[in-house]
């Protein structure tokens, strides 16, 4: 099977999508004449003529002007340039694009979607390495989604642009250039938003994570295979609405539960994950929950101090294995 | 006057003042009986805006409005009884009562909701506006009405750079009426008239008398006539005053009520109307009454259909957070 980059993906997604709806357009800055900082949008302003608009730096405007598009009928897909900047559009977020349809009753749909490159990319520091995922699933009206591989990035974002509610995606800056399998067209699956999928089965422990964490979940799980631990991986994949049953029933098969993600431990995404099993399934698990996340400090520029602000597997093995002292 | 106006136009808009006008006087008495709940901001002096702006648009086109919005919904061609409705609560009203007096909404008649966020619509406005030149290729127009205080918001600035550099067919509404809840805007804004800002944006600006309507409708048919021709925003400052309070209840301790008072008996609109018709449209004050006597029966029936309406059900509180 053909292999592309997850960056390549999006922008496959987005030459479909916009292929088959003419109300399909995307607007963000350096989007159209740079191709976006990551190369996801390139040649799509060719392909797609006055359909990939480079907007001033105005992120309400990016964002209320999506609100606006999406009212007017249209199926806008905003971009962010990099996630940490969606604090400037806040309201227009949590006020506007996540509101409209409820308190007006219903009148209106809002098919848009806010795309946010986010993660550690190495020296981004503070303000441009951020994973703020979790701000977002306190809010009901708005989805949100973080896939992890190139094929999910694809079939995710297609899913986010035919939905009729507004999604906020997720797309990590490491993984941008990751390269993996990706199914020809005709072969492809649809994704369905809100649904986790069981990477890998296992009867030990289920590890639970999304995004670039799934990377620390795989070479974990990999490396307590030595220990004769068989880790089940669930890729969340979307956060909210998010598969409390995928997750709930793969505890009560394997009785011990591991979170992990790149985003701040403090509330993080996750949280609710942990909080959700510990109300309904905590009968079922034999050992705390472990939780993996990042430190509770603005992300530092020093590589000497970046460095521990990231979860490594070996944080992983460790936990888990200590999980399992004495009783394998 | 540039633009000819008939006498049914003109008995249109002193019927939809009218019609403003006792609304907000029935939901004035209404909340004060305790019957309404949560906020409600009235618009009972500042009626010749709605109205005028709203009489040079088709139902098509659309207006994003402010917490002051019951005028605009009016002017736009909503449904009082649902309006009414909404206000209250109910479940027959606009937004099957989710959204009340301050998140009011009728997209069937281009009305895409007051907001709740002072300045939070002028990027929908203009979202809608860029959506309709360059993706639907149609000649809609997007009107976003906004006081003073609302001006001095960071998002005018990102819309009206927007609108003006894309030139999108979007109309800045800027009801000048003094105050921003309960601060004076010469405290808190750099410029006499608000339209002066527009200039930073090489965008055109009107001055108009907010309190009369033929003069708010003619602007109003310019700037549509620019939007359509694909030229692009036009700013037009209103000037106004509130004659409320903020809100229903506000004690009004920051002012005189006298003077306020005063100002409402020197320019209200609705008095004022009959010597502002052009030449060759002339009514009789029998007429005139009659017009309004209508008005507050229709009011005073929406009123009743909104009481009569029961509140949403329970099995509605899920419903419409999402689409599917």
């Amino acid at each position: 099977m053909r292999k592309i980059s997850f960056s390549e993906a999006t922008r496959e997604a987005m030459a479909e999508e916009m292929e088959k709806y003419p109300e399909v357009f995307v607007m963000g800055e350096d989007i159209a004449r740079q191709g976006g900082i990551f190369g996801q949008f390139k040649g799509l302003p060719d392909e797609f003529p006055g359909r990939v608009i480079d907007t001033p730096i105005s992120e309400t405007f990016i964002v209320g002007g999506g609100v606006g598009a999406a009212l007017a009928g249209t199926r806008p897909v905003v971009d962010m340039h990099f996630a940490d900047f969606i604090g400037v559009a806040m309201d227009e977020v949590f006020n506007q694009m996540a509101k409209v349809r409820y308190m007006f009753g219903g009148q209106a749909k809002i098919p848009l979607v806010l795309r946010a490159p986010d993660g550690l990319a190495g020296g981004g520091a503070a303000q441009h390495s951020q994973s703020v995922e979790s701000w977002f699933i306190h809010i009901p009206g708005i989805q949100v989604v973080a896939p992890s591989n190139p094929y999910d990035a694809k079939m995710v974002l297609k899913a986010a642009i035919e939905s009729d509610d507004p999604v906020l995606y997720f797309e990590n800056k490491v993984l941008y250039k990751e390269y993996a399998e990706v199914p020809e067209k005709e072969d492809e699956v649809p994704y369905q938003i809100g649904k986790a999928r069981i990477e890998r089965e296992g009867k030990d422990i289920t590890i639970v994570s999304y995004s670039i964490g799934m990377k620390n979940a795989r070479a974990a799980a990999d490396r307590l295979l030595n220990d004769g631990i068989q880790a089940e991986i669930i890729d969340l994949i979307t956060l909210s609405p998010w598969d409390k049953e995928t997750v709930i029933s793969s505890v009560k098969k394997t009785h011990r539960l591991c979170l992990v993600s790149e985003c701040v431990k403090q509330g993080g995404a996750l949280a609710e994950v942990a909080a959700t099993v510990a109300e309904e399934a905590l009968e079922y698990l034999d050992a705390p929950i472990l939780r993996y996340g990042a430190p509770f400090t603005p992300i530092p520029f020093a590589p000497t101090l970046e460095k521990l602000y990231r979860v490594y597997p070996d944080d992983l093995v460790k936990g888990i294995k200590g999980v399992f002292q004495g009783t394998i | 006057m540039t633009v000819t106006i008939s006498k049914d136009q003109a008995i249109k808009f002193y019927e939809t003042m009218c019609t403003i006008r006792c609304f907000e006087e029935s939901v004035k008495r209404d909340f004060l009986n305790g019957d309404i709940p949560g906020f409600v901001h009235l618009y009972i002096g500042e009626e010749a805006i709605g109205t005028g702006i709203c009489a040079a648009l088709r139902t098509t086109d659309y207006i994003e409005s402010t917490h002051r919005g019951h005028g605009h919904c009016i002017a736009k061609g909503a449904d009082i009884n649902k309006m009414m409705a909404e206000v209250f609560g109910k479940r027959d009203g606009l937004c099957k009562g989710k959204g009340g007096s301050m998140h009011i909404a009728d997209f069937s008649v281009g009305m895409l909701g007051a907001n709740g966020v002072v300045g939070g619509g002028y990027n929908l406005a203009t979202g809608a506006a860029l959506a309709n030149k360059t993706i639907l290729k149609n000649d809609k127009v997007s009107v976003v009405f906004f006081g003073d205080g609302a001006s001095n918001r960071g998002t005018f600035h990102e819309a009206a750079n927007v609108a003006a550099v894309w030139k999108l067919p979007v109309i800045f509404v800027n009801e000048m009426n003094c105050w921003a809840s309960t601060t004076p805007y010469r405290t808190t804004t750099s410029v006499e008239d608000i339209s002066d800002r527009a200039i930073g944006y090489g965008m055109p600006r009107v001055i108009v008398d907010g309190q009369n309507v033929f003069e708010v409708y003619d602007a109003a048919c310019d700037a549509v006539e620019r939007a359509r021709r694909g030229e692009g925003p036009t700013f037009i400052e209103a000037k106004t005053y509130r004659i409320e309070g903020h809100f229903v209840g506000d004690p009004e301790k920051y002012r005189k009520k006298e003077e306020t008072l005063q100002i409402f008996n020197d320019t209200d609109p609705l008095k004022l109307f009959k010597d502002q018709c052009p030449d060759g449209i002339d009514f009789t004050q029998e007429e005139l009454d009659m017009i309004l006597t209508i008005a507050r029966a229709k009011v005073q029936a929406a009123k009743e259909f909104a009481v009569s309406c029961d509140y949403p059900d329970e099995s509605e509180f899920y419903k419409d957070v999402y689409v599917d």
